[in-house]
């Protein structure tokens, strides 16, 4: 779509009688084959291509698992019980869904990171980047409402304290709470409404997704160098040299995905969500689901009152905050240089964000008292930094790196001796059916 | 937004104006239903009052029921619990609001105001759930000896004051009466 021409030919009758009345073929063809791509992406530009087919997979298992789940509080866990030991093949579908979840976020958060690196938020791809946040948004909200779903220990008091997070908003906030569970407290309403909005977030993120490759097809994708395409040798087409990247990245990925489907299928749950919820029991130490740790570390940070905030409303403010910045990076960021490899001190404090990011899921598991506590509002105080600070100073008083004049450029510089152009590449996508 | 370009508004602008109309009053009063359906329902609002014997709970006791599917603390406190509330000045509260249903909004968090009231200050009903994000606190533990909320390390003193941690409230006290000497009716 960036090339602003069609290079689409149908060869046969039928496919020129539908060329005429409705192109999608058209369409898929110069989207997802003769579409032009940088020459240089490496393996960090995979994850678009993984996520999407996490997101498929989730939505295959999940509408399957949803013909053998009980929605209701007194059947749910027998139901999730069934799954795993009297339907056929239910524990595989189970474990697939539980886990496909944990790797959806392990894919976004490496596109994330891989974004924030290369600096992809930067003009004129803001828009792209938002419905990236609004995408992230929404599988935050289908992750927690799903581990719900269960019935166990965790979900309960996990919906409890999320639930609790509206509750600190002045005036309206427990009706809101109320509005969300239908009662005083999580109950059958809360677990019935969320099994409804967890089945159809999911068709929500498919249609966010496809105005998100729309963004992306518009603009075009950026770079490791993060130098715009100038020319034609900048670029390769789509099928076949990134659809096979892509595709052997799923594979290695999927390899991983299998591991701890087959062999450590807890590992990323938790025990307690196999006692079925007690509203009267807490457990001992409430942990959201690992993909939430850093978040829930931000709210616990926030031990104090900020003048009329007090310390409630405080952290779930720093924790909502804490996504909101997202948002606004691409004007946060001063810079003129787009890509990291060319910022020698942004590369130094991305990496220490990235650092300080797992610091902070780590620190989310621990209890909040002691030590955990200043470090938690150190890491927490880095981490707004990062964004508020780092961006926007270290783009104008940081001294980049030489600049190389393309993409061709860069990549001869360091391939020194190589080809010129990857075999069979200037064949393509011109000359090519 | 004239149609046309009479001065005079004519039939065009009157179906422009009341189709806009009808479009803004019939998706508000479409929209409602939707949002009212989320509010408890009424055979939610319809259990929201039990009544609880009492009588077997010696000072030192516990007894937690479950009301409007929520805990709620019944503790008859021995003279000790009720000396250490007594003696805490309310300028060391974090909050000093007695949050409780059966006075009235302004009361204080003297110990007296968070007891059943006069001759029965060691009776203590409170609903159960931490004032920070909803848990249920542990009973006789934290640095005040009173409960201690293990999410995130909310402590409460012997007359349920928060006195450290992230919780911004006391815990809450239900609407509750003593129907006779050894039954309480909560709600």
């Amino acid at each position: 779509m960036s090339s602003g021409h069609s290079t689409y030919s149908p060869k046969t009758g039928i496919g020129r009688w539908m060329d005429s009345r409705m192109p999608l073929p058209r369409l898929v063809h110069d989207s997802f084959v003769s579409y032009p791509v940088p020459r240089n992406l490496n393996y960090a530009y995979t994850f678009g291509g993984i996520l999407s087919i996490m997101l498929v997979a989730q939505i295959l298992t999940g509408v399957v698992l949803a013909m053998h789940y009980a929605n209701d509080t007194m059947l749910a866990v027998q139901s999730v019980e069934k799954i795993m030991r009297d339907v056929n093949s239910g524990w595989l579908l189970r474990y697939m869904h539980s886990n496909g979840a944990s790797f959806f976020f392990i894919a976004v958060y490496i596109h994330i990171m891989r974004g924030l690196y290369y600096g992809s938020y930067k003009a004129p791809r803001e828009l792209l980047w938002i419905l990236g946040c609004i995408i992230y948004l929404l599988m935050m909200a289908t992750g927690f409402m799903g581990y719900v779903l269960p019935w166990g220990q965790m979900s309960f008091w996990g919906a409890t304290v999320i639930t609790g997070f509206f509750t600190a908003i002045p005036l309206v906030g427990e009706w809101i709470q109320q509005l969300l569970l239908g009662g005083f407290a999580v109950d059958n309403p809360t677990l019935n409404r969320f099994f409804a909005l967890h089945y159809l977030l999911p068709f929500m993120i498919a249609g966010v997704v496809v105005l998100h490759v729309w963004a992306l097809h518009v603009t075009g994708q950026t770079n490791p160098t993060g130098i715009e395409v100038k020319s034609k040798t900048d670029t390769v087409a789509f099928t076949p040299y990134a659809t096979i990247k892509d595709g052997f990245a799923m594979v290695v990925f999927l390899a991983a995905f299998a591991y701890f489907v087959f062999y450590i299928p807890n590992y990323l749950g938790h025990p307690d969500n196999y006692i079925m919820a007690d509203s009267l029991k807490t457990p001992a130490h409430i942990v959201p689901e690992w993909y939430f740790l850093p978040f829930y570390a931000i709210l616990r940070a926030i031990t104090f009152n900020i003048g009329p905030i007090d310390s409630k409303l405080g952290g779930v403010l720093a924790m909502f905050g804490a996504i909101a910045v997202l948002f606004v990076v691409p004007w946060l960021d001063t810079s003129k240089v787009r890509s990291a490899v060319y910022r020698p001190w942004y590369k130094l404090f991305f990496w220490l964000f990235v650092a300080n990011a797992i610091f902070l899921g780590w620190l989310g598991s621990k209890p909040a008292e002691g030590i955990f506590i200043p470090l938690m509002q150190i890491s927490t105080l880095y981490y707004f930094a990062f964004f508020l600070v780092v961006m926007p100073v270290l783009g104008l008083i940081e001294t980049p790196r030489r600049l190389p004049n393309s993409i061709t450029e860069a990549v001869l510089e360091k391939n020194k001796g190589g080809s010129a152009h990857p075999a069979g590449a200037t064949a393509a996508p011109e000359t090519r059916g | 937004m004239s149609a046309t370009d009479t001065s005079e508004p004519n039939r065009r602008d009157f179906l422009y104006v009341a189709t806009g109309m009808a479009g803004v009053v019939g998706a508000a009063a479409v929209a409602w239903p939707f949002i009212d359906q989320m509010r408890p329902d009424a055979s939610t609002l319809a259990a929201s009052s039990v009544e609880v014997d009492v009588s077997s709970v010696t000072p030192g006791m516990s007894l937690t029921v479950k009301w409007r599917g929520k805990p709620v603390f019944i503790r008859n406190r021995t003279p000790e619990e009720i000396k250490a509330a007594q003696d805490v000045a309310l300028g060391d509260l974090k909050d000093g609001n007695a949050r409780n249903a059966n006075l009235t909004a302004d009361a204080t968090a003297t110990d007296l105001d968070r007891s059943a009231g006069k001759e029965k200050e060691n009776w203590l009903v409170m609903v159960g759930v931490c004032t920070h994000l909803g848990c249920v606190p542990l009973g006789q533990q934290g640095d005040f000896g009173g409960w201690f909320c293990p999410c995130h390390g909310s402590h409460y003193d012997t007359a349920g004051r928060i006195r450290k941690g992230p919780a911004p409230e006391n815990l809450h006290i239900p609407t509750f009466q003593f129907i006779s000497d050894t039954t309480i009716r909560i709600g």
